[in-house]
């Protein structure tokens, strides 16, 4: 069986007049309909990897690979027009703060039927049934009230599932979540992961699951990749991180305050300027 | 040191008032480390602004260091009280240098010998006399968090409030953040109140621990209690709970706490 997302050796690079960023260099991974984290501080390069996949890094920004591969179609020789029928369609992303992804002068229910008929040709009215299935799926109560809210009406957990709503009503294999709870509360963010959760595993989809926070990701995913300074470090089983092998994944781990330690010195990441250039 | 009864605070007026904090009580012994954690929108970082003398529309009493306090305060009380933001990136002024954010509170106070100041607090927050001529701008997450701990250092206050140091910060640097403030505590004799949402970041720093809901404090607790995951109202527990982790089974028992509870 094919992978559903092949990548190897993903590189992004941003030039300017003044200097060239290598945001992510020699990135290669394969994954499956699995829930995959990817985890790494800010700047490791974890965001603009993702936005490699959808093809929506912009100049002066280039993308190069030996493949992208989803689901055996080769994503670099996609044209804009293949490429638009896979972002979204099958493709799919939730961004880090409903806040600035949801258009303030639109319903949310119109922009959630609106991603339904783009993708599949429905009539208003279908549009608008699927919508209101889909905002029960994702545990809003009353959806028929909420489907004629708009964004500021409704609060930060609620405008992420709305957006997960989304993002989920076109059906896509494989959905790329970027940092989607980061900005909620633990227990709102913990109800949101469940509802992902259950609905990646009833579709059978792919996740993608970007986040800075290690032992949530740890607890959420099936496999976790580890990123540095747009290299992955170490790629290991979320069951098995503690046993981690690599010093950077050692030294996040442990510079995390732990309810149970006593207070003291926190161990401080060193970093090695090795870990830039070679990889494990 | 720190003593407040029956602390309420309400924005708004009428029909459309909230109650954003209702009858808090607590008190902080002198170079203690207290900590409030709780929820967005618990009230939390509200008695901090009542604290500063930010936020000058409440009710009950706030006495600090023997003297109650007025809504308005006066210099000396904020050259032994201040604060510091959650956000470095908002809370530096970006047209101004580190040199000149660190002399302004020197020049206010009257102090003098700004220079001399500026040097001395740069160093004691781990920072070398290369960044007193930088604008924020010049300067990573951790490094503003740090500029911003020496302008609240600078005029070597005996309290220290601080809102969410470090939740602007990746993880490695939180970790640099809070050891610079556990040594400062230790070195200064500091009294601490430190507000976040991290049970761990307070359960780390702190030895006594509020923990409130909707404007509450739903229940007081040494740090020893948290460790040994044995608080006593059900909030706590599933604060706790959540904060392990993620797990399945447990978020289907997750449940709504308001007000009727109590």
């Amino acid at each position: 069986m094919t992978a559903l997302l092949d990548v190897e050796n993903l590189h992004v690079t941003f030039r300017t007049r003044k200097e060239t960023v290598e945001a992510v260099r020699g990135v290669s991974f394969a994954m499956g309909r699995e829930k995959i984290g990817i985890v790494g501080e800010s700047g490791s390069g974890k965001s603009v990897t993702c936005r490699a996949l959808l093809g929506l890094v912009r100049p002066p920004g280039t993308v190069t690979a030996d493949h992208l591969l989803f689901d055996g179609v080769e994503l670099r020789q996609a044209d804009p027009r293949h490429m638009r029928a896979i972002r979204g369609r099958r493709i799919s992303m939730v961004m880090q703060d409903p806040k600035y992804s949801l258009n303030p002068v639109m319903t949310v229910g119109d922009q959630i039927a609106e991603a339904y008929r783009i993708h599949a040709r429905a009539s208003q009215a279908e549009a608008r049934r699927k919508t209101i299935e889909m905002l029960e799926a994702v545990r809003i109560r009353r959806p028929e009230q909420v489907y004629d809210t708009y964004p500021h009406e409704v609060s930060g957990g609620m405008g992420q599932r709305i957006m997960v709503a989304m993002m989920l009503i076109p059906g896509p294999d494989l959905l790329i979540a970027d940092e989607p709870t980061s900005a909620l509360d633990v227990t709102v963010q913990l109800q949101l992961l469940a509802i992902m959760d259950d609905l990646v595993q009833q579709r059978g989809m792919g996740l993608i699951f970007i986040s800075h926070d290690l032992n949530l990701v740890a607890s959420f995913c099936d496999r976790i990749i580890i990123m540095y300074a747009g290299r992955i470090m170490e790629t290991c089983n979320a069951a098995e991180l503690h046993n981690a092998q690599h010093p950077y994944t050692q030294g996040l781990m442990n510079c995390l305050p732990q309810i149970d330690t006593p207070p003291g010195k926190l161990p401080v990441l060193q970093r090695d300027p090795a870990w830039q250039d070679g990889s494990l | 040191m720190i003593t407040v009864r029956d602390l309420s605070v309400t924005f708004g007026r009428g029909r459309r008032a909230v109650p954003a904090v209702q009858r808090v009580s607590f008190a902080v012994e002198a170079g203690g480390l207290y900590g409030i954690v709780g929820e967005s929108g618990s009230g939390k970082s509200t008695i901090l602004n009542v604290l500063s003398g930010l936020n000058r529309r409440w009710r009950g009493s706030v006495t600090i260091d023997g003297d109650r306090q007025a809504m308005q305060r006066d210099l000396a009380f904020h050259k032994k009280v201040q604060m510091v933001f959650q956000d470095p990136y908002g809370s530096l002024h970006p047209r101004h240098t580190v040199d000149r954010i660190l002399s302004e509170p020197v020049a206010i106070h009257r102090l003098g010998q700004s220079a001399a100041r500026v040097v001395k607090a740069l160093e004691e927050v781990g920072l070398g006399p290369e960044f007193r001529f930088r604008y924020p701008h010049q300067l990573s997450g951790g490094q503003r968090q740090r500029v911003a701990v020496a302008r609240a250092l600078i005029l070597e206050p005996r309290i220290l409030l601080l809102d969410e140091p470090t939740s602007a910060l990746d993880v490695s640097v939180q970790a640099e953040v809070l050891n610079l403030l556990t040594g400062l505590h230790q070195r200064r004799n500091l009294t601490y109140i430190l507000v976040s949402h991290n049970l761990a970041v307070v359960a780390h720093m702190c030895r006594r621990i509020a923990v409130m809901n909707r404007g509450v404090i739903i229940e007081e607790l040494g740090v020893e209690t948290l460790r040994d995951r044995s608080p006593q109202h059900p909030y706590t527990r599933q604060l706790l709970s959540a904060s392990l982790g993620y797990d399945r089974q447990a978020v289907a028992m997750l449940e709504e706490f308001d007000m009727d509870a109590y």
